[in-house]
């Protein structure tokens, strides 16, 4: 049903996940995971605090890895390619799938460091092309014009919402395909979260974006598809009207109308 | 690829630099053991049981360990007695009773102590502090069990101050305004209530301190008149593990029974601060996770 | 009311035993400052020591001991910082590093004579190192160790878990991670806890006593295999072994006053160190 569904919408997937599980140690917090994530297009996952929607976004760049004892089986795939093969090269994998944190993580460094710490680190080291790369990063974060005085000065001290936006351009400086977000606005102000979903919904003109969170309106404002999850499986994915009007699952239902959360 | 095989290369950098620390213990038992071991077979084991420590003899030499560890443990039980009341409470005034002002004083004054050399102290008690005791006590000599305790307690106690204090500061709050909401006193709170939730952390930093205590030479090999007898009077000279290493390790024959003994000495010291620091660490430990 | 004056009590007697440690605390600093100030002079300081110690100064101590500390710093400083990366950073559970900690651990607890023990008899008679500076650095180095490993794992400790995972998460490798985001952010408090531990290194007796500690030689030394003076011994030889250990009475409160001048620098560098830090990073 999924299948026919995204092919009605005739979009291509970016990210294709197949009979994933996924353990932390001996705990299975992932069972059998399919979807489909369609290319240029935002994906919001859903679900009750715990449900592994948050694991489920750090097994597509790997992040995962760095927790002690964890295990994935099954076929994650991005553009046809099993990331979890042997031979992945993980730093090109995260090169081209970014991520942004639910907490913000400005390095503490100069703004300008920040952005330039990606492309430096692919090694790009002439300061030209590192300014300009800066300025781009920071326009398509919609960040520039508040920040553009004061590059040199530290990002801890730009405002909670300014460093969320700047931990977003960090991501865009490596030009990744794909954005995780985990939760990027849980911990912000009204108004810097409206700035993050304008800016989100700038952005997937050209990136595939999938984002975690906890606000069902969030999801809805700014989500093409949207998948729920529940005890570490997937219980439903689909275009987020059709899911948010009609949902095919009870359990969905009694989420997104808030009888349990 | 290539980066692949760097950071491999970097990861195991690091991991054989972590592993000489085991190594050096390796190495620290293979070398006491190596040197200690021919003892073993002449003049045997049953030598170190003996009662009498007189390496040097014209008739026969003896090998009793049992005046320097008696010496060892009179010392180090005496500075624990002392040292404890004036830990525990400094530890509490610290974390309960002082004012903003005196915490900030108290602590870098610790530090300084903990700071302080150990052969300074022992200076500073075999000039200042042996006339002292020899006075107050109307003794021959101040070269006592009791002067070296003294000196010891008071290296003991920065450590027991600060372990222990870690421990009261870490007792949650909650504990003590359910305590203070049925009516206890302040007082009655820190007795009942935060000292014995923090007690196995107190414990620890005690047995931490008799670590240091049993392990330090300088102070007692200075003041404490190095008699190998086995006695129970703080007002006697004694002589520690420690002293009798350091004061005639420098003038023993390389190879001789002598020489060997000693390092017999020094195996019966590492275990004995071995057991201590372990058992110290397992109840800080458990303590910590219970937190 | 009756228990509300006992409460009084006991809280001037807990503040009484407290400042008495304070007071005897004090009071060793004064002693030494008071008897020592007088003897410190260019003279005392530049000088060798003549008559066994009883006139002159106590040059060769103070290099001898300056030489120790850099010896031990050199060889202690990279093994421990590296030691505390690898724990921080890259060790996973398991036996191995079960292991390493249990010997961090028994690391700790061995008392310093017994240091002394193992580097007369590793370095000194087994390496063939003879009693030298070399000797004695090594063996102060495997002292401090596990005090530079624990302040340093715990400095790394402090750098936010975050900082790490946003590296990572721009594609840097593990080790480009550590070089660029967490090591510059951890060793200022790297640094303050491992000379703090070497400044210990520096007061301590024990240790040297078998592997590099000479009586009287008033010469400097010339290699790093040649055996050196030292403050704490110096201290300890002029206290107990002096013929008239009365009559250079200045002469060993001087060697007193320099030897803890000289750790409380250390000491003071490490707090300065830390306290820039905390100005700089802020979480």
């Amino acid at each position: 049903m999924v299948v026919t569904e995204l092919k009605a919408i005739k979009v291509e997937t970016k990210v294709r996940v197949r009979n994933t599980d996924f353990y932390y140690g001996s705990e299975q917090a992932l069972y059998g995971i399919n979807i489909d994530v369609p290319a240029r297009q935002v994906t919001a996952l859903i679900g009750p605090s715990g449900c592994g929607k948050s694991t489920f976004l750090r097994t597509l760049n790997r992040m995962n890895d760095i927790i002690d004892g964890t295990r994935l089986v099954g076929e994650v795939m991005i553009d046809g390619e099993d990331i979890y093969n042997e031979n992945t090269d993980v730093v090109a994998l995260r090169k081209k799938v970014g991520m942004v944190f639910q907490k913000s993580n400005p390095f503490p460094k100069s703004i300008f460091d920040n952005i330039a710490y990606g492309p430096r680190l692919h090694g790009i080291t002439n300061k030209d092309e590192l300014t300009a790369i800066v300025e781009k990063s920071l326009i398509r974060a919609a960040l520039w014009d508040e920040v553009k005085d004061r590059l040199h000065k530290s990002a801890l001290d730009l405002s909670g919402g300014q460093q969320q936006r700047m931990c977003i351009a960090r991501a865009l400086a490596v030009e990744p395909q794909v954005l995780l977000l985990d939760e990027p606005a849980s911990a912000l102000d009204p108004r810097s979260t409206a700035r993050v979903e304008e800016l989100i919904t700038e952005l997937r003109k050209d990136l595939t974006i999938l984002i975690v969170t906890h606000n069902m309106q969030q999801a809805g404002r700014i989500s093409d598809f949207t998948s729920f999850f529940y005890e570490g499986r997937q219980i439903e994915f689909g275009p987020t009207k059709r899911i948010f009007t009609n949902p095919g699952e009870k359990k969905t239902e009694d989420y997104i109308t808030g009888r349990f959360g | 690829m290539k980066s692949k095989m760097k950071e491999k290369a970097i990861k195991l950098v690091f991991t054989s630099a972590a592993s000489t620390a085991i190594l050096i213990v390796a190495l620290i038992f293979l070398f006491l053991g190596n040197e200690a071991a021919p003892f073993a077979k002449v003049p045997g084991l049953s030598e170190l049981f003996g009662q009498k420590w007189m390496p040097v003899s014209f008739e026969k030499e003896s090998f009793g360990l049992l005046p320097l560890i008696t010496g060892s443990l009179l010392v180090t039980f005496l500075a624990t007695i002392i040292a404890v009341p004036f830990g525990v409470c400094g530890a509490v005034y610290i974390s309960e009773v002082a004012s903003r002002f005196e915490r900030e004083l108290f602590k870098p004054f610790i530090e300084l102590l903990a700071g302080i050399p150990s052969v300074v102290i022992g200076f500073f008690g075999l000039i200042v502090l042996t006339p002292i005791v020899k006075d107050v006590f109307g003794l021959y000599s101040g070269l006592t069990a009791l002067t070296g305790a003294l000196l010891l307690a008071l290296m003991a106690i920065p450590t027991i101050i600060t372990i222990s204090e870690d421990a009261i500061s870490n007792v949650p709050k909650s504990y003590k305004e359910a305590s203070a909401a049925l009516g206890a006193s302040e007082l009655q709170t820190v007795w009942k209530v935060t000292v014995p939730a923090a007690l196995s952390g107190i414990i620890a930093a005690v047995m931490l301190g008799m670590g240091r205590v049993i392990g330090e030479t300088m102070v007692v090999m200075m003041v404490t008149g190095n008699a190998a007898i086995v006695t129970g009077s703080p007002f006697e000279s004694v002589r520690t593990m420690t002293a009798t290493i350091a004061a005639e390790m420098g003038e023993v024959p390389f190879g001789s029974d002598h020489y060997r003994a000693l390092f017999w000495v020094g195996i019966v010291l590492l275990i004995m601060t071995f057991m201590l620091n372990l058992v110290s660490h397992r109840v800080l430990k458990k303590y910590q996770d219970k937190q | 009311m009756r228990s509300r004056s006992a409460q009084t009590m006991i809280y001037w007697l807990m503040r009484a035993f407290t400042y008495f440690v304070l007071i005897v605390i004090a009071y060793i600093i004064f002693d030494i400052i008071r008897n020592g100030m007088p003897v410190l002079s260019w003279e005392f300081l530049t000088e060798s020591p003549r008559k066994s110690g009883a006139e002159g100064g106590i040059l060769p101590a103070i290099v001898g001991t300056l030489l120790l500390v850099l010896g031990t710093m050199a060889a202690a400083l990279p093994l421990g910082m590296a030691s505390a990366i690898y724990l921080s950073e890259y060790a996973k559970r398991g036996r191995f590093t079960e292991m390493l900690r249990l010997a961090i651990l028994t690391l700790a607890g061995v008392p310093s004579i017994v240091f002394g023990l193992f580097g007369l008899g590793l370095f000194v008679l087994f390496l063939n190192f003879g009693a030298s500076i070399i000797a004695g650095s090594l063996t102060l180095a495997c002292m401090v160790l596990p005090t530079i490993i624990v302040s340093s794992e715990e400095a790394l400790q402090g750098v936010p878990q975050s900082l790490r995972e946003g590296s990572l998460a721009l594609g840097a490798t593990k080790w480009e991670t550590i070089r660029k985001n967490v090591l510059p952010y951890a060793i200022p408090g790297m640094m303050t806890g491992s000379i703090l531990g070497i400044g210990r290194a520096a007061g301590e007796t024990a240790p040297i006593l078998l592997t590099v500690a000479a009586f009287y030689l008033p010469g400097l030394p010339d290699s790093i295999f040649d055996q050196v003076m030292a403050l704490p011994y110096h201290l300890y030889v002029l206290a107990t072994q002096h013929p008239s250990a009365d009559l250079v009475r200045p002469m060993q409160y001087g060697t007193a006053l320099v030897l803890m001048i000289l750790v409380m620098t250390v000491n003071l560098a490490a707090v300065l160190i830390r306290s820039r830090m905390r100005k700089k990073y802020r979480w």
